[in-house]
């Protein structure tokens, strides 16, 4: 089974490598120790190179990250980004100092993703899949605890994966902790944002809670990282610059005295009420995980972003219904922005806060005079309010301590003195963490279309289309100010022109808006994006059915959104969605054979659902344009 | 300098181990189990861990404030949650047992542990900070045993009544809600049972230790046997026609409000027996002979028992001091 090297000869080798670096070659030693030792130093140096230590302009504290891609993307925490404003500065092994902007942030998650610039080589860590990572296994965790990382060498700390699949429970109003690793390696302040890796040196977390209590703000052996598997589902919100909401499925759940997982509260309005669920319903999987706990529950449902459709199993009356529901946000509309985008409260200087130092005026058992130690009772702005717990938590358990966040100090104000490369990668605008991105992103996403698919805007105005459904023919034509066309249901017609609202014209019958998606369609491939309306990328979806995860441009047009999906690698467009309204059906075209018509790509099938419930499937059988309708 | 060997030693041997640890902690969890009870005030947690000592269900936990409480929940590593009625607890080593109603249950065999040497990698289960509930799996941490020592040389620094040996461990094991967790050696072989929070008040730094099992096989099998639990109100055992009083010996507790009110002495008569035997005010009563007590009641009915031309031998709390105090009327 396991092998063990004796006391003697495994002290006498560890000695000698902490005080060599070069490993001795013992005969007396184990070859499988030895190797064993070699492997993990080469995981540490690999992982090590990707380390990034945040040094907030100003002084105003920082903390850890990791580089994830060669052109210098970067994973943080929240609220280390939080304190240190739009750019800031990073330093890595290689004794460099880099500017990195601020490119999108997950609040409730606490993740934050940043971009280092003036390289397109970065060392860049491997992403692992963290569903694999068991209790047992070895990790470590690199990082800039106590910011002593201002010799750019990060620190350091191996441990062991003490559990799995952990659900903290919201500290303050924002931040939950749902799904994540805790580990025994030492996470301290400062090592927020920074990576834990498996003993392979891939990336499975990123560290940036602990269980604290009586013994101050420093590690007892409890830290927690944020799943990578969580942020993999959020990196394409995160890449477009967003503030990213996590999801809810529009229902509340608990345990019922058989230990079944019940819906105990259900919104109406919700996607998963349109899909049949229904108070006293027993949740039985979601997101393709088995449900037994209320905090299974909630663990499956907090690694989603807000817009994101995950698959749901439920049993009423020993029959099972399997559904795809569409999440809505946790916070309704803006009040996620307002929390995160508010001004600061002022603290007003002079003024002690309960258990913070005077400036100057450290507190006895401080270690670093000038830069108090974080954590003490009122120098943390994110320290968990006291809620109560929501009665979620089985009978005769009390709830835990809530972990806390690590920030450290924000001290004195930033200076502004970075280059004009870095502010040019900056642009401010309401509701987004750094708007540059998101242009990028669907400028990104038009031109790969485009470049791939043809140039739509030169062609002529009616788009003709003829084919089958259901083994009838079926013949339409799209045209700026109307689409008409003839379905097995009979004619079917909408106006588009000016002051005619699409939300009331969800022709043909049954498809919840066909022709209107059709419409909606045309008109983005025709204008593009600039054109179109309001159009953001909201980043990557995933689509039933479909592996992968595709590039959606989220629009307003007329009185309707719709969402346009992409797919990353060809640029063709994948589906359309024309959302009528927050609480009724959308209706969902998926294009697919894609064929040569006039030097353009267009889709030859096209398959209509509404809600969940298929329209039918139309085989075009030939496309040709004119300048006018019928 | 000294530290270093052990440090280096368990990177080493924990690397060559690595494969089989997920598989030795998927054997041990299950032994293990979360204690729920009293407290949830003034940053007293109202849990704590413990494992399973029998088939059928015996655990063993940490004698503390947790179990004073109507209804202690233990809810096992599967999920199933059953009541933990105390079998009974020993108060010189601060464990109790409490009993559950269920069979066939993986458990760990006291008389089976391992001996720890210095230098031996560790495994701590426990529910610290009750981070798990319902089905999950309890905390797992590691380090290294680095000494097998006594409390007792420190006494007066560490708030505990145990004077036994200890294993000092490097590894953050001693976190609230950890008390009667499990310490295993790497193979998950039982070594020691983790203790309440040692905080040391001449540093303010606090403990990571367990008591050897070893040292808790001969109170744990006084508890189960039933030699360490109060008596029995019901129970039919001949009684002396003259029995001894606490006034006889000089001594009154303090108001009895509560329904187990400890049984704290709240005054000693000047010269009385009790004054001459050395008992003071604030003593708390844990023995009467070798019966043991829990409230100012069971210590009045103990004493019904004991003949009062016969010596008692008490045994005391004072302070985080245990003192064995014979006292007669006669004297």
């Amino acid at each position: 089974m396991t092998r063990f090297v004796s006391p003697r000869c495994g002290a006498c080798l560890g000695l000698l490598v902490l005080l060599a670096a070069a490993p001795p070659v013992r005969a007396d030693v184990d070859s499988a120790v030895l190797k064993a030792e070699q492997e993990r130093i080469a995981a540490i140096d690999k992982a090590k190179r990707t380390a990034v230590s945040v040094f907030a302009a100003g002084g105003r504290g920082g903390g850890s990250g990791v580089v994830i891609t060669p052109d210098g993307y970067a994973l943080t925490n929240f609220h280390v980004v939080k304190p240190a404003g739009t750019i800031m500065h990073c330093s890595m092994p290689d004794e460099k100092l880099y500017e990195a902007v601020i490119v999108g942030i997950d609040p409730v998650g606490d993740v934050a993703l940043i971009k280092l610039l003036g390289r397109d080589d970065f060392p860049c860590a491997e992403l692992a899949d963290s569903d694999t990572v068991q209790v047992g296994d070895y990790c470590f965790a690199v990082g800039n605890p106590f910011l002593l990382a201002t010799d750019f060498q990060p620190t350091v700390t191996w441990g062991l994966v003490s559990g799995v699949h952990r659900y903290q429970y919201p500290a303050g109003t924002l931040l939950e902790y749902a799904d994540c690793i805790q580990t025994d390696a030492a996470i301290n302040p400062g090592n927020s944002g920074g990576p834990l890796f498996n003993a392979q040196g891939q990336l499975i977390g990123i560290n940036g809670r602990g269980s604290f209590e009586k013994r101050g703000r420093v590690n007892v052996g409890v830290g927690y990282a944020i799943s990578i598997n969580q942020i993999k589902h959020f990196m394409g919100c995160l890449r477009a610059g967003r503030i990213v909401d996590h999801a809810t499925l529009g229902a509340s759940v608990s345990s019922d005295e058989d230990g079944r997982v019940v819906v105990t509260n259900i919104l109406e309005t919700s996607d998963a009420y349109r899909r049949g669920l229904r108070y006293a319903d027993e949740v039985v999987a979601f997101g393709g995980r088995s449900i037994y706990t209320v905090n299974g529950f909630k663990n499956a449902l907090g690694i989603f972003p807000k817009g994101w459709r995950a698959p749901l199993s439920f049993r009423r009356d020993g029959k099972q219904y399997d559904v795809f529901v569409q999440l809505t946000g946790v916070h309704p509309n803006d009040e996620l922005i307002n929390k995160v985008q508010a001004p600061e409260p002022e603290i007003q200087p002079g003024r002690p806060m309960p258990g913070r130092p005077m400036p100057g005026r450290p507190m006895p058992g401080r270690p670093m005079p000038g830069r108090p130690m974080p954590g003490q009772p009122g120098d943390d702005p994110q320290q968990p309010e006291e809620d109560k717990p929501d009665g979620e938590k089985p009978e005769g358990e009390q709830p835990a301590p809530k972990p806390i966040p690590l920030p450290l100090d924000p001290g004195a104000a930033p200076q502004q003195n970075f280059s004009a490369e870095a502010k040019k990668l900056y642009v401010e605008r309401r509701g987004y963490a750094n708007y540059y991105f998101n242009e990028l992103n669907r400028d990104r996403v038009w031109k790969s279309l485009t470049d791939n698919y043809g140039d739509f805007a030169s062609l002529p105005q009616a788009w003709k289309m003829e084919g089958e459904l259901a083994g009838a023919p079926v013949s339409f034509t799209i045209a700026p100010d109307a689409v008409r066309g003839t379905f097995p249901g009979g004619p079917a017609a909408i106006e588009t022109g000016f002051g005619k609202d699409l939300d009331v014209q969800l022709d043909p019958p049954g498809s919840g808006g066909l022709l209107a998606a059709l419409h909606i369609w045309q008109r983005m491939l025709t204008v593009g994006p600039k054109g179109y309306g309001d159009v953001y990328y909201y980043g990557t979806l995933p689509l039933p059915e479909r592996e992968g995860v595709f590039d959606t441009l989220s629009g307003t047009y007329n009185v309707i959104d719709s969402r346009f999906l992409f797919d990353p690698s060809s640029g063709e467009v994948v589906a359309v969605e024309f959302i009528p309204s927050a609480d009724s059906d959308s209706c969902e075209v998926r294009f697919g054979d894609y064929r040569d018509v006039d030097g353009r790509k267009l889709p030859h099938r096209m398959e209509v659902k509404n809600g969940d419930r298929l329209f039918g499937v139309i085989t075009i059988k030939s496309i040709s344009f004119s300048s006018q309708a019928e | 300098l000294a530290i270093l060997p052990a440090v280096a030693l368990a990177l080493l041997t924990a690397t060559a181990a690595c494969a089989a640890l997920p598989d030795v902690i998927d054997d041990v969890q299950p032994k293990i189990v979360k204690i729920y009870g009293a407290g949830g005030l003034q940053k007293l947690e109202a849990y704590q861990s413990g494992f399973l000592i029998s088939a059928d269900g015996h655990v063993l936990t940490a004698w503390s404030y947790v179990l004073d409480a109507d209804y202690v929940t233990v809810t096992l590593n599967d999920g199933r949650k059953y009541e933990g009625v105390l079998v009974g607890y020993d108060p010189r080593t601060e464990v109790a047992v409490l009993k559950i109603d269920a069979q066939d249950l993986p458990h760990f065999d006291l008389h089976q542990a391992v001996e720890l040497e210095p230098g031996a990698r560790v495994l701590a289960f426990s529910n610290l900070y009750g981070v798990a509930t319902g089905n999950e799996p309890a905390s797992v941490l590691h380090g290294v045993m680095s000494i097998r020592t006594r409390l007792a040389a420190r006494r007066g620094a560490f708030e505990t009544l145990y004077q036994g040996d200890v294993y000092v461990l490097d590894a953050m094991t001693n976190n609230p809600g950890a008390a009667g967790g499990a310490l295993t050696d790497s193979n998950g072989r039982l070594a020691g049972f983790l203790g309440k929070e040692l905080r040391n008040s001449l540093s303010n730094t606090w403990l990571n230790y367990a008591i050897p099992a070893a040292e808790l096989v001969g109170p744990v099998d006084d508890i189960v046997a039933g030699r360490l639990k109060p008596r029995d109100p019901d129970a039919d055992v001949r009684k002396p026609l003259e029995p001894l009083t606490l006034a006889l010996l000089g001594v009154t507790l303090v108001p009895d409000v509560l329904v187990k009110t400890p049984p704290f002495i709240d005054k000693v008569r000047p010269d009385s027996p009790a004054d001459k035997a050395g008992l003071r005010p604030d003593d708390l009563v844990l023995f009467v002979n070798n019966q043991i007590v829990d409230s100012c009641a069971g210590l009045k009915n103990e004493l019904t028992f004991v003949d009062r031309i016969d010596e008692v031998r008490l045994m005391v709390q004072r302070g985080q001091q245990l003192m064995e105090i014979t006292v007669s009327a006669r004297d």
